[in-house]
């Protein structure tokens, strides 16, 4: 007999098998990546699941068009090396088609617009099947969600008409219109992620470790300055060694202080924080205390 | 030396913090209502180990001051969706996680109330331990002993009876004694390896993660020590290879063939001589793919792909065995089942069963009784089965099921029914044998 598998072991286990499931049964699936830490282990699930065949699915991103510089070009090159497919879903074509209105003001957000650009794209790829890296540790609504996540003909999210899930079987049923999202590392938690990424020598974008960057502060988080956030009176911008713990959008993602400039710095870092990751760095959680609840009934990652 | 894909990973390049602390995983199931403290033992599991972060309980702080009473109300730390919290109900099953620097726990936390024995099922089908938790005034209630019998049935190892609230008996060591007599005397009819009994105030903190001195006369270990030191399902490796296959792996130009799953029971090693089933082909394993690379041998619960030194017809839903070791085969398969669904069970209906990696078409031959859990009772006469009742049936099948008991096999023994008019998954089966 051998030894018994670590729990990253386990977790990576029922991953690529989450994945694998969805490629035999859906017809038409995507891999939703955003050149984020979560998206990154997705993307390595998959070569795990599938290499040295290609992916099954393209590779999709919503453009916010207020994403880091550096995580579209780390997010363009990770998926050329790989030679897989990569369509961007553009918020600002949403915008400019009508879609959506983009809200105005210095604390304008365009995180609220992409579930439409979302919902738009998978309609007219006709994608039954979007997996994500969402994790149920990141927030407590999230914590009562499904691996297979069941999404009706508006993309909603009704959390009392989940399906069972049991043991490893899973139900990816859908009719033409519905889809499924699937969160292949539901179970893993910051911490794991971080562990898995330092075990497999993945490369991430240098957001993640501390840099010098000229931000500014507001309601006790740190922005970055940039042309897409107005700065409120008072605001000074000053130059601060920072990381960033998750990688949204400029105008909802903060920095976190720090001088931790390697990952093995980061993720002692990360073992030895008192705060959550969305608690510390995004502001698109603090609306209220069921704001991803509600987001995720309108069609949200 | 064999190279095994637990020993390649933590030697990986930089794997450095993965191979320090190598963890195992458990999971576990929380039974018990409201009133019982579940909530609140949950809310002080992840407190008193550390596993909360300061964000969270500040947000729990906020909470429990507008309802005005004073305390810190760790119960509002696991309740996930706005009706639940303005209800104070808990709706569905909520997976949670911690870590101490022994192990790495899911907690699936299921509801109490009857009628949401279909939660008690979900979370139970993957853990290894389950928790059922009672009111020291109460002792065992109906409904500790309904979640306690399905834990049992739903083949989970380990049942600790967590005795809370020994503060409000002012800490008797005759009450606790009682129950737990009650409760052993009880489930001994169940098919469970572990009972164990622990008293603890999860209001407190007793026994919970610090050992109590409320309770000295309690000689045994703290919940968390339990926790720790209970054996975990992920060494199945053991056992006969069972690998389902979910996917053929292909790369024409390099005359690459893998038949990829995730290994249900038992170790493949290259050079096994294996069936493939239904087909009944034998072939010789050549290459072993793992998550770390090629290996000489892999076990479960990994997800791996095998290279077989034959071209066979290998599709997904066929099952991948050791020669001299195949499983139970039928068309016809006598299962308890768990009926999820919103409406009743059609007398002979037809239905889409999914077990491991294929689905067939199944008619629900014959109830023989329905199983009233609390009582561990059957009741006879049946023509159907409503939500959350569960039953012992027979099902025919249209394609032969290739499978073990579940009692042997919690993978290759269980199923789900899908109804297809409307995709839901409305049953939930652990096959006791074919006919």
């Amino acid at each position: 007999m051998l030894a018994v598998p670590s729990h990253l072991q386990v977790l990576e286990a029922e991953a690529i098998h989450v994945m694998r499931e969805v490629a035999a049964e859906l017809e038409t699936p995507v891999l939703l990546f955003s050149g984020g830490k979560d998206s990154i282990v997705l993307l390595r699930l998959a070569e795990k699941a599938f290499r040295p065949g290609p992916f099954p699915f393209p590779v999709m991103h919503i453009d916010t068009g207020h994403n880091f510089p550096e995580a579209i070009e780390f997010r363009d090159r990770r998926v050329e090396e790989l030679g897989e497919r990569l369509i961007v879903a553009s918020v600002q074509e949403s915008i400019d088609k009508g879609r959506v209105r983009e809200e105005t003001g210095p604390r304008a957000s365009r995180n609220r617009l992409q579930t439409v650009t979302l919902l738009d794209a998978i309609e007219a790829h006709g994608f039954d099947a979007a997996f994500g890296g969402a994790r149920r540790d990141e927030e407590r609504a999230r914590a009562k969600e499904r691996i297979f996540s069941f999404r009706d003909d508006f993309g909603q999210w009704d959390p009392r008409r989940q399906r069972a899930e049991l043991w490893s079987l899973y139900n990816g049923r859908v009719r033409r219109g519905e889809h499924v999202r699937v969160f292949p590392i539901s179970n893993w938690t910051e911490l794991d992620v971080w562990e898995y990424i330092l075990g497999e020598g993945l490369e991430v974008p240098p957001l993640y470790t501390a840099h010098e960057r000229e931000v500014f502060e507001r309601d006790g988080m740190l922005y970055a300055v940039s042309d897409f956030m107005e700065r409120l009176e008072g605001e000074e911008p000053f130059t601060e060694s920072v990381r960033y713990r998750t990688v949204g959008d400029m105008s909802c993602t903060g920095a976190v202080r720090s001088t931790a400039a390697t990952l093995e710095a980061v993720v002692a870092e990360i073992a030895a924080t008192r705060v959550t990751e969305r608690g510390e760095t995004r502001a698109d959680d603090r609306v209220s205390e069921a704001a991803m609840e509600d987001r995720k009934r309108e069609g949200y990652f | 030396m064999e190279t095994t894909a637990a020993a390649q990973t933590a030697a990986g390049a930089g794997a450095e913090a993965a191979a320090k602390a190598h963890p195992q995983l458990l999971r576990f199931a929380t039974a018990g209502s409201v009133d019982d403290g579940k909530s609140t033992l949950i809310g002080r599991l992840l407190y008193d180990a550390k596993s909360l972060h300061a964000d969270t309980i500040e947000q729990v702080e906020s909470a429990s001051r507008s309802r005005g009473d004073g305390t810190l109300d760790l119960a509002l730390l696991t309740d996930g969706l706005r009706a639940e919290r303005e209800q104070g109900i808990t709706i569905d099953v909520a997976y949670r996680h911690f870590a101490t620097p022994r192990r790495r726990f899911i907690i699936a936390d299921t509801p109490g109330h009857a009628q949401y024995t279909r939660n008690m099922v979900t979370g139970a089908s993957t853990a290894d331990l389950a928790i059922v938790l009672v009111d020291a005034r109460e002792g065992m209630l109906t409904q500790s002993r309904r979640h306690a019998a399905i834990a049992g049935l739903l083949g989970i190892p380990r049942i600790v009876l967590a005795v809370n609230k020994m503060d409000l008996v002012d800490w008797d060591g005759d009450v606790f004694r009682r129950i737990c007599g009650d409760f052993r005397g009880w489930a001994s009819r169940l098919d469970v390896e572990e009972l164990a009994c622990i008293p603890i105030s999860a209001l407190k903190g007793d026994n919970v993660v610090e050992r109590s001195a409320n309770l000295d006369w309690y000689g045994g270990p703290t919940l968390l020590q339990y926790l720790e030191e209970a054996p975990v399902a992920a060494g199945l490796s053991g056992g006969p290879m069972r690998l389902p296959v979910q996917w053929v792996v292909r790369a024409p130009e390099l005359e690459h063939r893998g038949y990829a799953g995730q290994l249900a029971s038992g170790t493949v090693h290259v050079g096994d001589e294996v069936v493939v089933l239904p087909a009944g082909t034998t072939s010789r394993v050549t290459a072993v793919d793992a998550p770390a690379g090629s290996v000489d041998a892999a076990g479960a619960p990994l997800s791996v792909a095998v290279r077989l030194a034959d071209e066979l017809d290998v599709a997904r839903g066929a099952l991948i065995c050791r020669a001299g070791e195949e499983p139970l085969s039928s068309r016809e398969v006598e299962a308890t089942l768990c009926w999820l669904g919103e409406a009743q069970s059609q007398p002979r209906g037809r239905y889409l069963l999914k077990h491991t990696t294929s689905t067939v078409r199944a008619v629900l031959d014959t109830i023989h009784h329905t199983l009233e859990v609390e009582k561990l009772t059957e009741r006879g006469g049946a023509e159907s089965l409503t939500r959350n009742e569960i039953g012992r049936v027979v099902l025919r099948t249209s394609d032969p099921l290739f499978f073990d008991r579940y009692v042997d096999n919690r993978t290759t023994g269980s199923f789900i029914l899908i109804d297809e008019a409307t995709n839901e998954t409305v049953g939930a089966g652990m096959i006791d044998g074919g006919r």
